[in-house]
Protein backbone atom coordinates (compact mmCIF):
# COMPACT_ATOMS: atom_id res chain seq x y z
CA UNK A 1 0.00 0.00 0.00
CA UNK A 2 1.16 3.50 -0.84
CA UNK A 3 1.25 6.38 1.65
CA UNK A 4 -1.00 9.14 0.29
CA UNK A 5 -0.98 11.47 3.29
CA UNK A 6 1.95 12.18 5.57
CA UNK A 7 1.70 14.67 8.42
CA UNK A 8 5.02 15.47 10.11
CA UNK A 9 5.39 17.27 13.43
CA UNK A 10 2.43 19.54 12.64
CA UNK A 11 1.92 22.56 14.89
CA UNK A 12 -0.53 25.43 14.94
CA UNK A 13 -0.56 28.33 17.37
CA UNK A 14 -2.90 31.29 17.66
CA UNK A 15 -0.79 33.79 19.53
CA UNK A 16 0.21 32.07 22.76
CA UNK A 17 -2.42 29.35 22.43
CA UNK A 18 -1.15 26.10 20.90
CA UNK A 19 -4.04 24.34 19.18
CA UNK A 20 -1.97 21.54 17.66
CA UNK A 21 1.33 20.62 19.31
CA UNK A 22 3.42 18.60 16.88
CA UNK A 23 1.38 15.67 15.64
CA UNK A 24 2.51 13.11 13.04
CA UNK A 25 0.60 10.40 11.20
CA UNK A 26 0.26 8.71 7.83
CA UNK A 27 -2.70 7.52 5.79
CA UNK A 28 -2.21 4.88 3.12
CA UNK A 29 -4.38 4.33 0.07
CA UNK A 30 -7.50 2.21 0.60
CA UNK A 31 -7.38 3.13 4.29
CA UNK A 32 -9.68 5.04 6.62
CA UNK A 33 -7.99 6.74 9.56
CA UNK A 34 -10.20 7.72 12.48
CA UNK A 35 -9.48 10.97 14.28
CA UNK A 36 -11.11 11.05 17.69
CA UNK A 37 -11.04 13.60 20.43
CA UNK A 38 -13.23 15.87 22.53
CA UNK A 39 -14.29 19.30 21.29
CA UNK A 40 -11.31 21.64 21.19
CA UNK A 41 -8.78 18.82 20.93
CA UNK A 42 -7.37 20.10 17.61
CA UNK A 43 -9.19 17.88 15.10
CA UNK A 44 -10.77 20.71 13.10
CA UNK A 45 -7.54 22.69 13.16
CA UNK A 46 -5.68 19.66 11.79
CA UNK A 47 -8.25 19.20 9.02
CA UNK A 48 -8.13 22.95 8.29
CA UNK A 49 -4.38 22.74 7.74
CA UNK A 50 -4.78 19.68 5.50
CA UNK A 51 -7.29 21.64 3.40
CA UNK A 52 -4.99 24.64 3.10
CA UNK A 53 -7.43 26.86 5.02
CA UNK A 54 -4.91 27.29 7.81
CA UNK A 55 -1.20 27.89 7.63
CA UNK A 56 0.74 25.56 9.94
CA UNK A 57 3.03 27.25 12.46
CA UNK A 58 5.50 24.41 11.96
CA UNK A 59 5.78 20.95 10.42
CA UNK A 60 4.53 19.81 7.05
CA UNK A 61 1.70 18.04 5.28
CA UNK A 62 2.55 15.94 2.25
CA UNK A 63 -0.31 14.71 0.09
CA UNK A 64 0.34 12.45 -2.88
CA UNK A 65 4.05 13.26 -2.62
CA UNK A 66 3.71 17.06 -2.54
CA UNK A 67 3.84 19.59 0.29
CA UNK A 68 0.59 21.48 0.60
CA UNK A 69 2.16 24.82 1.48
CA UNK A 70 4.06 24.87 -1.81
CA UNK A 71 1.46 23.16 -4.01
CA UNK A 72 -1.87 24.25 -2.50
CA UNK A 73 -3.91 24.49 -5.71
CA UNK A 74 -2.48 21.29 -7.19
CA UNK A 75 -3.25 19.34 -4.02
CA UNK A 76 -6.75 20.82 -3.64
CA UNK A 77 -7.58 19.25 -7.01
CA UNK A 78 -6.95 15.83 -5.47
CA UNK A 79 -8.75 16.19 -2.15
CA UNK A 80 -12.20 17.10 -0.95
CA UNK A 81 -14.12 17.61 2.25
CA UNK A 82 -17.54 17.15 3.81
CA UNK A 83 -18.81 18.61 7.04
CA UNK A 84 -22.29 19.28 8.42
CA UNK A 85 -21.08 22.78 9.30
CA UNK A 86 -20.70 23.89 5.71
CA UNK A 87 -23.42 23.85 3.09
CA UNK A 88 -23.99 24.25 -0.60
CA UNK A 89 -25.83 27.34 -1.93
CA UNK A 90 -29.43 26.76 -0.89
CA UNK A 91 -31.17 28.54 -3.76
CA UNK A 92 -29.49 26.51 -6.49
CA UNK A 93 -30.83 23.15 -7.62
CA UNK A 94 -28.79 20.06 -6.80
CA UNK A 95 -27.76 19.70 -10.43
CA UNK A 96 -26.68 23.36 -10.64
CA UNK A 97 -24.58 23.00 -7.50
CA UNK A 98 -22.88 19.91 -8.88
CA UNK A 99 -22.27 21.64 -12.23
CA UNK A 100 -20.72 24.66 -10.45
CA UNK A 101 -18.40 22.51 -8.37
CA UNK A 102 -17.62 20.32 -11.38
CA UNK A 103 -16.43 23.49 -13.11
CA UNK A 104 -14.47 24.71 -10.08
CA UNK A 105 -12.66 21.36 -9.94
CA UNK A 106 -12.19 21.33 -13.75
CA UNK A 107 -14.02 17.99 -14.11
CA UNK A 108 -13.78 17.01 -17.77
CA UNK A 109 -17.12 15.23 -18.23
CA UNK A 110 -19.39 16.76 -15.60
CA UNK A 111 -22.61 15.29 -17.01
CA UNK A 112 -21.25 11.75 -16.81
CA UNK A 113 -19.81 12.32 -13.34
CA UNK A 114 -23.15 13.63 -12.06
CA UNK A 115 -24.93 10.63 -13.59
CA UNK A 116 -22.46 8.26 -11.86
CA UNK A 117 -22.78 9.96 -8.48
CA UNK A 118 -26.54 10.33 -8.68
CA UNK A 119 -26.85 6.61 -9.34
CA UNK A 120 -24.47 5.63 -6.52
CA UNK A 121 -25.96 8.09 -4.00
CA UNK A 122 -29.61 7.73 -5.05
CA UNK A 123 -29.89 11.36 -6.16
CA UNK A 124 -31.90 10.76 -9.34
CA UNK A 125 -35.12 12.33 -8.05
CA UNK A 126 -33.30 15.17 -6.30
CA UNK A 127 -31.22 16.62 -9.14
CA UNK A 128 -33.79 19.24 -10.14
CA UNK A 129 -34.88 20.08 -6.61
CA UNK A 130 -33.76 23.20 -4.76
CA UNK A 131 -30.92 22.30 -2.37
CA UNK A 132 -32.33 24.36 0.49
CA UNK A 133 -35.60 22.42 0.38
CA UNK A 134 -34.01 19.00 0.92
CA UNK A 135 -34.10 17.02 4.17
CA UNK A 136 -30.91 16.60 6.25
CA UNK A 137 -30.34 13.12 4.85
CA UNK A 138 -30.81 14.30 1.28
CA UNK A 139 -28.52 17.30 1.83
CA UNK A 140 -25.91 14.98 3.28
CA UNK A 141 -25.94 12.78 0.17
CA UNK A 142 -25.73 15.87 -2.06
CA UNK A 143 -22.75 17.18 -0.04
CA UNK A 144 -21.14 13.77 -0.44
CA UNK A 145 -21.70 13.97 -4.19
CA UNK A 146 -20.05 17.41 -4.21
CA UNK A 147 -17.13 16.00 -2.18
CA UNK A 148 -16.66 13.23 -4.74
CA UNK A 149 -17.23 15.35 -7.87
CA UNK A 150 -13.47 15.58 -8.53
CA UNK A 151 -12.76 11.87 -7.81
CA UNK A 152 -10.54 12.82 -4.86
CA UNK A 153 -7.60 10.66 -3.86
CA UNK A 154 -7.98 11.89 -0.29
CA UNK A 155 -11.32 12.54 1.38
CA UNK A 156 -11.59 14.42 4.66
CA UNK A 157 -14.79 13.77 6.59
CA UNK A 158 -15.81 15.82 9.61
CA UNK A 159 -18.82 14.21 11.34
CA UNK A 160 -20.20 12.89 8.04
CA UNK A 161 -23.24 11.22 9.59
CA UNK A 162 -24.04 13.74 12.32
CA UNK A 163 -27.81 14.36 12.63
CA UNK A 164 -28.69 11.55 10.22
CA UNK A 165 -31.24 8.87 11.03
CA UNK A 166 -29.81 5.32 11.46
CA UNK A 167 -30.94 4.11 8.03
CA UNK A 168 -29.32 6.99 6.13
CA UNK A 169 -26.28 6.88 8.44
CA UNK A 170 -25.85 3.22 7.56
CA UNK A 171 -26.31 3.95 3.85
CA UNK A 172 -23.56 6.60 3.97
CA UNK A 173 -21.16 4.31 5.89
CA UNK A 174 -21.75 1.42 3.49
CA UNK A 175 -21.29 3.75 0.54
CA UNK A 176 -18.00 5.08 1.94
CA UNK A 177 -16.68 1.56 2.58
CA UNK A 178 -17.52 0.45 -0.95
CA UNK A 179 -16.26 3.63 -2.59
CA UNK A 180 -12.94 3.41 -0.71
CA UNK A 181 -12.46 -0.21 -1.82
CA UNK A 182 -13.41 0.54 -5.41
CA UNK A 183 -11.29 3.70 -5.83
CA UNK A 184 -8.48 2.90 -3.33
CA UNK A 185 -8.74 6.35 -1.78
CA UNK A 186 -7.52 7.54 1.63
CA UNK A 187 -10.07 8.83 4.09
CA UNK A 188 -9.60 10.82 7.28
CA UNK A 189 -12.69 10.48 9.45
CA UNK A 190 -13.21 12.84 12.37
CA UNK A 191 -16.22 11.62 14.30
CA UNK A 192 -17.85 11.44 17.70
CA UNK A 193 -19.77 8.35 16.63
CA UNK A 194 -17.66 5.53 18.13
CA UNK A 195 -19.66 2.76 16.44
CA UNK A 196 -18.97 4.41 13.11
CA UNK A 197 -15.25 4.62 13.82
CA UNK A 198 -15.16 1.01 15.04
CA UNK A 199 -16.88 -0.15 11.87
CA UNK A 200 -14.94 1.91 9.31
CA UNK A 201 -11.43 2.48 10.67
CA UNK A 202 -8.52 0.08 10.94
CA UNK A 203 -6.48 2.72 12.72
CA UNK A 204 -7.57 5.50 15.03
CA UNK A 205 -5.81 8.45 16.62
CA UNK A 206 -7.02 9.81 19.95
CA UNK A 207 -6.37 13.54 20.26
CA UNK A 208 -6.60 15.76 23.29
CA UNK A 209 -5.26 19.25 23.90
CA UNK A 210 -3.49 19.30 20.54
CA UNK A 211 -1.54 16.07 20.91
CA UNK A 212 -2.14 12.43 19.99
CA UNK A 213 -2.61 10.67 23.33
CA UNK A 214 -3.05 7.16 21.94
CA UNK A 215 -3.40 5.28 18.67
CA UNK A 216 -4.15 1.83 17.33
CA UNK A 217 -6.97 -0.16 15.82
CA UNK A 218 -10.29 0.07 17.69
CA UNK A 219 -9.82 -3.55 18.87
CA UNK A 220 -6.28 -2.86 20.09
CA UNK A 221 -7.39 0.20 22.01
CA UNK A 222 -10.34 -1.65 23.57
CA UNK A 223 -8.08 -4.53 24.68
CA UNK A 224 -5.23 -2.26 25.80
CA UNK A 225 -7.49 -0.21 28.06
CA UNK A 226 -9.60 -3.17 29.20
CA UNK A 227 -12.92 -1.63 28.11
CA UNK A 228 -15.99 -3.04 26.37
CA UNK A 229 -16.05 -0.65 23.43
CA UNK A 230 -14.37 2.37 21.89
CA UNK A 231 -16.73 4.82 23.58
CA UNK A 232 -15.56 3.62 26.99
CA UNK A 233 -11.95 3.93 25.86
CA UNK A 234 -12.65 7.47 24.70
CA UNK A 235 -14.25 8.38 28.04
CA UNK A 236 -11.42 6.78 30.01
CA UNK A 237 -8.71 8.60 28.08
CA UNK A 238 -10.38 12.00 28.12
CA UNK A 239 -11.52 11.79 31.75
CA UNK A 240 -8.27 10.36 33.14
CA UNK A 241 -6.36 13.15 31.50
CA UNK A 242 -8.82 15.69 32.88
CA UNK A 243 -8.30 14.25 36.37
CA UNK A 244 -4.51 14.29 36.02
CA UNK A 245 -4.74 17.91 34.82
CA UNK B 1 -5.70 31.17 -14.89
CA UNK B 2 -8.41 28.70 -15.82
CA UNK B 3 -11.32 30.10 -17.83
CA UNK B 4 -13.37 27.03 -16.91
CA UNK B 5 -13.05 27.73 -13.17
CA UNK B 6 -13.71 31.44 -13.69
CA UNK B 7 -16.79 30.50 -15.72
CA UNK B 8 -17.75 27.98 -13.02
CA UNK B 9 -17.84 30.61 -10.28
CA UNK B 10 -19.70 33.00 -12.59
CA UNK B 11 -22.28 30.24 -13.21
CA UNK B 12 -22.73 29.81 -9.46
CA UNK B 13 -23.96 33.40 -9.19
CA UNK B 14 -25.70 33.49 -12.57
CA UNK B 15 -27.82 30.49 -11.60
CA UNK B 16 -28.69 32.21 -8.35
CA UNK B 17 -29.84 35.36 -10.14
CA UNK B 18 -31.87 33.53 -12.78
CA UNK B 19 -33.56 31.27 -10.23
CA UNK B 20 -34.99 34.14 -8.25
CA UNK B 21 -37.33 36.75 -9.70
CA UNK B 22 -37.08 38.92 -6.55
CA UNK B 23 -33.32 39.08 -7.06
CA UNK B 24 -33.75 40.29 -10.64
CA UNK B 25 -36.40 42.73 -9.46
CA UNK B 26 -34.09 43.93 -6.71
CA UNK B 27 -31.35 44.60 -9.24
CA UNK B 28 -33.71 46.66 -11.40
CA UNK B 29 -35.87 48.23 -8.69
CA UNK B 30 -33.38 50.36 -6.78
CA UNK B 31 -31.63 51.98 -9.75
CA UNK B 32 -35.01 52.78 -11.27
CA UNK B 33 -36.30 54.26 -8.02
CA UNK B 34 -33.09 56.24 -7.62
CA UNK B 35 -33.27 57.61 -11.13
CA UNK B 36 -36.95 58.48 -10.86
CA UNK B 37 -36.43 60.28 -7.57
CA UNK B 38 -33.50 62.26 -8.84
CA UNK B 39 -35.33 63.00 -12.05
CA UNK B 40 -37.98 64.83 -10.13
CA UNK B 41 -35.38 66.63 -8.04
CA UNK B 42 -33.65 67.69 -11.26
CA UNK B 43 -36.88 69.04 -12.64
CA UNK B 44 -37.38 71.02 -9.47
CA UNK B 45 -33.93 72.54 -9.67
CA UNK B 46 -34.39 73.29 -13.32
CA UNK B 47 -37.31 75.53 -12.57
CA UNK B 48 -35.89 77.11 -9.44
CA UNK B 49 -32.15 77.40 -9.97
CA UNK B 50 -30.37 79.52 -12.52
CA UNK B 51 -27.28 77.28 -12.29
CA UNK B 52 -29.08 74.21 -13.54
CA UNK B 53 -31.65 76.06 -15.60
CA UNK B 54 -30.29 74.86 -18.91
CA UNK B 55 -28.80 71.61 -17.68
CA UNK B 56 -31.60 69.45 -16.32
CA UNK B 57 -29.70 66.38 -17.41
CA UNK B 58 -26.60 67.11 -15.33
CA UNK B 59 -27.93 65.88 -12.01
CA UNK B 60 -29.73 62.96 -13.57
CA UNK B 61 -26.66 61.90 -15.55
CA UNK B 62 -24.49 62.13 -12.45
CA UNK B 63 -27.09 60.11 -10.52
CA UNK B 64 -26.87 57.36 -13.14
CA UNK B 65 -23.07 57.42 -13.07
CA UNK B 66 -23.03 57.31 -9.25
CA UNK B 67 -25.56 54.51 -9.21
CA UNK B 68 -23.37 52.47 -11.56
CA UNK B 69 -20.45 52.96 -9.17
CA UNK B 70 -22.65 52.05 -6.20
CA UNK B 71 -24.05 48.91 -7.90
CA UNK B 72 -20.61 47.72 -8.97
CA UNK B 73 -19.11 48.11 -5.51
CA UNK B 74 -22.07 46.70 -3.57
CA UNK B 75 -22.47 43.98 -6.22
CA UNK B 76 -18.93 42.77 -5.63
CA UNK B 77 -19.44 42.77 -1.86
CA UNK B 78 -22.77 40.98 -2.20
CA UNK B 79 -21.16 38.16 -4.17
CA UNK B 80 -18.68 37.68 -1.36
CA UNK B 81 -21.25 38.03 1.41
CA UNK B 82 -23.56 35.59 -0.37
CA UNK B 83 -20.95 32.87 0.13
CA UNK B 84 -20.74 33.66 3.85
CA UNK B 85 -24.52 33.81 4.36
CA UNK B 86 -25.08 30.52 2.52
CA UNK B 87 -22.28 28.87 4.57
CA UNK B 88 -20.63 27.97 1.27
CA UNK B 89 -17.49 29.99 1.99
CA UNK B 90 -15.36 27.02 3.05
CA UNK B 91 -16.40 25.00 -0.01
CA UNK B 92 -15.23 27.84 -2.22
CA UNK B 93 -11.83 28.21 -0.56
CA UNK B 94 -11.07 24.48 -0.56
CA UNK B 95 -11.78 24.33 -4.29
CA UNK B 96 -8.63 24.59 -6.39
CA UNK B 97 -9.19 28.23 -7.28
CA UNK B 98 -6.39 30.76 -7.39
CA UNK B 99 -7.05 34.10 -5.75
CA UNK B 100 -6.67 35.73 -9.17
CA UNK B 101 -9.41 33.46 -10.54
CA UNK B 102 -11.76 34.32 -7.68
CA UNK B 103 -11.20 38.06 -8.18
CA UNK B 104 -11.58 37.84 -11.97
CA UNK B 105 -14.81 35.88 -11.70
CA UNK B 106 -16.33 38.22 -9.13
CA UNK B 107 -15.24 41.30 -11.14
CA UNK B 108 -16.98 39.93 -14.22
CA UNK B 109 -20.12 38.87 -12.33
CA UNK B 110 -20.33 42.26 -10.61
CA UNK B 111 -20.28 43.94 -14.04
CA UNK B 112 -23.15 41.77 -15.27
CA UNK B 113 -25.14 42.57 -12.12
CA UNK B 114 -24.50 46.31 -12.46
CA UNK B 115 -25.51 46.30 -16.14
CA UNK B 116 -28.76 44.44 -15.38
CA UNK B 117 -29.68 47.37 -13.15
CA UNK B 118 -28.21 50.14 -15.25
CA UNK B 119 -29.69 49.43 -18.68
CA UNK B 120 -33.38 49.72 -17.62
CA UNK B 121 -32.54 52.90 -15.69
CA UNK B 122 -30.94 54.49 -18.76
CA UNK B 123 -33.90 53.46 -20.92
CA UNK B 124 -36.28 54.96 -18.33
CA UNK B 125 -34.71 58.42 -18.35
CA UNK B 126 -35.43 59.14 -22.00
CA UNK B 127 -39.26 58.82 -22.07
CA UNK B 128 -39.71 60.18 -18.54
CA UNK B 129 -37.41 63.19 -18.61
CA UNK B 130 -36.31 63.54 -22.23
CA UNK B 131 -32.67 63.05 -21.24
CA UNK B 132 -30.16 60.62 -22.63
CA UNK B 133 -26.91 59.79 -20.87
CA UNK B 134 -25.59 58.98 -24.32
CA UNK B 135 -25.20 62.75 -24.77
CA UNK B 136 -21.81 62.26 -23.11
CA UNK B 137 -20.72 60.57 -26.34
CA UNK B 138 -17.68 58.32 -26.59
CA UNK B 139 -16.37 59.73 -23.29
CA UNK B 140 -19.24 58.02 -21.49
CA UNK B 141 -17.33 54.76 -21.94
CA UNK B 142 -14.24 56.16 -20.18
CA UNK B 143 -16.34 57.63 -17.37
CA UNK B 144 -18.09 54.28 -16.85
CA UNK B 145 -14.75 52.47 -17.04
CA UNK B 146 -13.27 54.68 -14.31
CA UNK B 147 -16.30 54.22 -12.09
CA UNK B 148 -16.33 50.48 -12.72
CA UNK B 149 -12.67 50.14 -11.76
CA UNK B 150 -13.16 52.25 -8.64
CA UNK B 151 -16.30 50.30 -7.67
CA UNK B 152 -14.42 47.04 -8.06
CA UNK B 153 -11.51 48.49 -6.08
CA UNK B 154 -13.83 49.34 -3.17
CA UNK B 155 -15.40 45.89 -3.46
CA UNK B 156 -11.98 44.21 -3.25
CA UNK B 157 -11.00 46.39 -0.28
CA UNK B 158 -14.18 45.51 1.63
CA UNK B 159 -13.84 41.82 0.71
CA UNK B 160 -10.29 41.94 2.07
CA UNK B 161 -11.76 43.16 5.35
CA UNK B 162 -14.35 40.37 5.29
CA UNK B 163 -11.60 37.82 4.69
CA UNK B 164 -9.47 39.16 7.49
CA UNK B 165 -12.14 40.08 10.07
CA UNK B 166 -15.07 37.89 9.05
CA UNK B 167 -18.76 38.84 8.84
CA UNK B 168 -18.32 41.54 11.49
CA UNK B 169 -16.90 43.65 8.67
CA UNK B 170 -20.25 43.42 6.87
CA UNK B 171 -21.57 46.82 7.94
CA UNK B 172 -18.53 48.49 6.40
CA UNK B 173 -19.53 46.84 3.14
CA UNK B 174 -22.80 48.75 3.15
CA UNK B 175 -21.47 52.09 4.32
CA UNK B 176 -18.34 52.55 2.14
CA UNK B 177 -20.11 54.27 -0.71
CA UNK B 178 -22.09 56.57 1.57
CA UNK B 179 -18.89 57.58 3.34
CA UNK B 180 -17.11 58.42 0.09
CA UNK B 181 -20.02 60.09 -1.66
CA UNK B 182 -19.49 63.59 -0.19
CA UNK B 183 -15.88 63.58 -1.45
CA UNK B 184 -16.92 62.39 -4.89
CA UNK B 185 -18.52 65.76 -5.72
CA UNK B 186 -21.26 63.91 -7.51
CA UNK B 187 -23.93 66.60 -7.59
CA UNK B 188 -21.89 69.75 -7.01
CA UNK B 189 -18.58 71.29 -8.14
CA UNK B 190 -15.50 70.62 -6.01
CA UNK B 191 -15.32 74.33 -5.05
CA UNK B 192 -18.39 73.70 -2.86
CA UNK B 193 -16.25 71.65 -0.46
CA UNK B 194 -14.09 73.21 2.29
CA UNK B 195 -10.41 73.35 1.31
CA UNK B 196 -9.32 70.40 3.46
CA UNK B 197 -12.04 68.23 1.95
CA UNK B 198 -11.00 69.33 -1.52
CA UNK B 199 -7.56 67.83 -0.90
CA UNK B 200 -9.15 64.51 0.04
CA UNK B 201 -11.47 64.70 -2.95
CA UNK B 202 -8.55 65.26 -5.36
CA UNK B 203 -6.93 62.07 -4.09
CA UNK B 204 -9.95 60.06 -5.28
CA UNK B 205 -10.75 59.30 -8.93
CA UNK B 206 -14.42 60.16 -8.42
CA UNK B 207 -14.06 63.91 -8.47
CA UNK B 208 -12.34 63.83 -11.88
CA UNK B 209 -15.12 61.66 -13.32
CA UNK B 210 -18.00 63.81 -12.10
CA UNK B 211 -16.24 67.12 -12.84
CA UNK B 212 -15.66 65.89 -16.37
CA UNK B 213 -19.26 64.71 -16.78
CA UNK B 214 -20.48 68.19 -15.79
CA UNK B 215 -17.86 69.82 -18.01
CA UNK B 216 -19.02 67.87 -21.07
CA UNK B 217 -22.71 68.49 -20.43
CA UNK B 218 -22.56 72.15 -19.39
CA UNK B 219 -19.59 73.50 -21.37
CA UNK B 220 -19.71 71.10 -24.33
CA UNK B 221 -15.97 70.63 -24.04
CA UNK B 222 -13.70 67.78 -23.02
CA UNK B 223 -10.76 67.98 -20.63
CA UNK B 224 -8.80 64.80 -21.22
CA UNK B 225 -6.61 65.61 -18.23
CA UNK B 226 -9.53 64.70 -15.95
CA UNK B 227 -9.94 61.31 -17.61
CA UNK B 228 -6.20 60.58 -17.37
CA UNK B 229 -6.08 61.61 -13.69
CA UNK B 230 -9.01 59.34 -12.87
CA UNK B 231 -7.43 56.43 -14.71
CA UNK B 232 -4.01 56.92 -13.08
CA UNK B 233 -5.52 57.02 -9.59
CA UNK B 234 -7.66 53.99 -10.39
CA UNK B 235 -4.62 51.95 -11.41
CA UNK B 236 -2.87 52.86 -8.16
CA UNK B 237 -5.87 52.08 -5.92
CA UNK B 238 -6.75 48.85 -7.76
CA UNK B 239 -3.17 47.61 -7.46
CA UNK B 240 -3.14 48.39 -3.74
CA UNK B 241 -6.53 46.70 -3.26
CA UNK B 242 -5.37 43.50 -4.98
CA UNK B 243 -2.17 43.44 -2.90
CA UNK B 244 -4.27 43.91 0.25
CA UNK B 245 -6.61 41.08 -0.79
CA UNK B 246 -3.66 38.67 -1.14
CA UNK B 247 -2.29 39.86 2.18
CA UNK B 248 -5.68 39.42 3.88
CA UNK B 249 -5.96 35.89 2.49
CA UNK B 250 -2.53 35.05 3.89
CA UNK B 251 -3.43 36.59 7.27
CA UNK B 252 -6.78 34.76 7.30
CA UNK B 253 -4.89 31.48 6.87
CA UNK B 254 -2.70 32.37 9.83
CA UNK B 255 -5.54 33.60 12.08
CA UNK B 256 -8.05 30.90 11.16
CA UNK B 257 -10.75 33.24 9.79
CA UNK B 258 -11.34 31.03 6.75
CA UNK B 259 -12.33 28.12 8.93
CA UNK B 260 -14.72 30.04 11.17
CA UNK B 261 -16.18 32.57 8.78
CA UNK B 262 -19.30 30.65 7.81
CA UNK B 263 -20.24 29.67 11.33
Amino acid sequence: MQTLVEVKNLKKSYGLKEAVKGISFKIKDNEILGLLGPNGSGKTTTIGMMLGLLKPSDGEIIIDGKKIEENRIEILKKINFISPYIELPKKLSVRQNLIVYGKLYSVSDIKRRIEYLSEKLRLGDLLNKITGELSSGQKNRVSLAKALINEPKVLLLDEPTASLDPEIGDFVRTFLENYKKEKKISILLASHNMNEVTRLCKLTLMMKDGIIIDSGSPEELINKHGRKNLEEVFLKLTRSNNESN
Amino acid sequence: MSLIRIYGLFLRHFFLITRSFPRILDLIYWPSIQITLWGFISNFFASHSSYYNNAVGVILTCAILYDFLFRTSIGFNMLFLEEIWSRNFTNLFIAPMKISEIITSLVFTALIRALIGLIPAIILTSPLFGISILDLGIYLFFLFLSLYIFGITLGILVSSGLLRFGPSFENIAWSTMFLLAPFGCIYYPIETLPEIFQKIAYSLPLVYVFEEARNILINNSVNLENLYSALKLNVVYLTLAIILFYYSFSEARKKGTLINIGE
